[in-house]
């Protein structure tokens, strides 16, 4: 009876606080999952890479801060940003120079992809048989006989 | 003529490769003209003067410009940085120098967390105004590669040294007493 009182009482104080607080202290995220998208902006490499750095480690602390928030990756990149910069994204931005990493394979493909065609066009012509010669008619003489061959061969 | 368009166009196309790694090289070079004119003399115009920082404090912004007049001891820092702690005391006993001489340090926090560095300056008592430079421009326009590094910039907004490395109050003694003299 008395455990059955707890319960209802638990479920009633769950009830009252909403599901928001419920699910506030639930990791919507992990350290490892946000460090391999995020830089180290003063060692340069990957945040997962720089395990010695202090400025990593206290980068490090700060996401784990905010994965222990409860924070989803999206609002700890956001933090991450109005901390140190949009460098601190592994994906460079699409404006300015860092526009280049999208737009070069592009144009590098296209660039390729013309090259190739020109030189396949190219290799096909000069594949291409020769037009044949057109030959001058044999004399009267000489088809005649050659009918004549060809009747004697057939028979 | 025809036979020619290919290769040509496979030498242009190297070449706007090469070309494109050299700017990207040169872009992200740390820039040491600044180093240069002043080992030659010269009081180069401080960079990004305009720039403005919002204040660690939250009070508003600040720009460089703002202290034209002043002597300024502009300081990049982060809390993480060990150097940093290091010459903490020495550029608080400057600021408390120069406030009577119508100076100030400007401390610049670079590349940290916001209450780390907020925790710093009252571990290490900081009465001088600091400034966050989120994303490193300011750092930039100075070719700011490593921390600490310090400025001092003139009453004309001029850079009349700098230190790549830590500062010591004797460094900062040398530096400033020609641009603060006592008043007559």
């Amino acid at each position: 009876m008395r455990t059955g009182r707890a319960a209802a009482l638990a479920l009633l104080v769950l009830l009252a606080l909403g599901p928001g607080a419920a699910l506030a202290a639930v990791p919507r995220t992990s350290l490892a999952d946000v460090e391999n998208e995020v830089m180290c902006t003063v060692c340069g490499v990957p945040l997962d890479l720089a395990r010695e750095a202090p400025a990593a480690q206290r980068e490090r602390a700060l996401i784990a801060g905010l994965v222990a928030q409860g924070k989803t990756k999206s609002e700890i990149k956001d933090v991450l940003v109005a901390t140190y910069g949009a460098d601190v994204l592994s994906l460079p931005r699409d404006e300015g120079f860092d526009r280049a990493v999208y737009l070069v394979p592009i144009a590098a493909a296209l660039a390729l992809a013309a090259v190739l065609l020109v030189v396949l066009r190219r290799a096909r012509r000069r594949r291409a048989p020769e037009p044949a010669t057109p030959v001058a008619p044999l004399p009267p003489a000489d088809a005649r006989r050659l009918d004549d061959d060809l009747a004697r061969f057939d028979g | 003529m025809r036979r020619a368009a290919v290769p040509a166009a496979v030498i242009a196309l190297c070449a706007a490769v090469v070309a494109l790694i050299v700017f990207g090289v040169a872009a992200k070079s740390p820039d040491t003209s600044l180093d240069q004119a002043v080992a030659a003399g010269d009081r180069p115009a401080a960079p990004a003067a305009d720039r403005r920082l919002p204040a660690l404090d939250g009070a508003g912004t600040k720009a460089i410009r703002d202290l034209r007049g002043k002597v300024v001891v502009l300081n990049f820092w982060a809390s993480w940085c060990e150097p940093c702690r290091a010459e903490a005391p020495a550029l608080e006993r400057t600021q408390r120098k120069l406030a009577g001489a119508e100076g100030t340090v400007l401390g610049v926090d670079w590349n940290d967390a916001m209450p780390d560095a907020r925790h710093f300056t009252r571990q290490y008592g900081i009465t001088y105004p600091v400034v966050r430079d989120v994303g490193g421009k300011l750092a930039k326009a100075y070719g700011v590669t490593g921390l600490p590094e310090t400025f001092v910039i003139d009453r004309d907004g001029r850079v009349a040294a700098l230190q790549r490395f830590s500062v010591n109050e004797r460094f900062l003694r040398h530096v400033l007493a020609p641009l603060t003299p006592p008043p007559a």
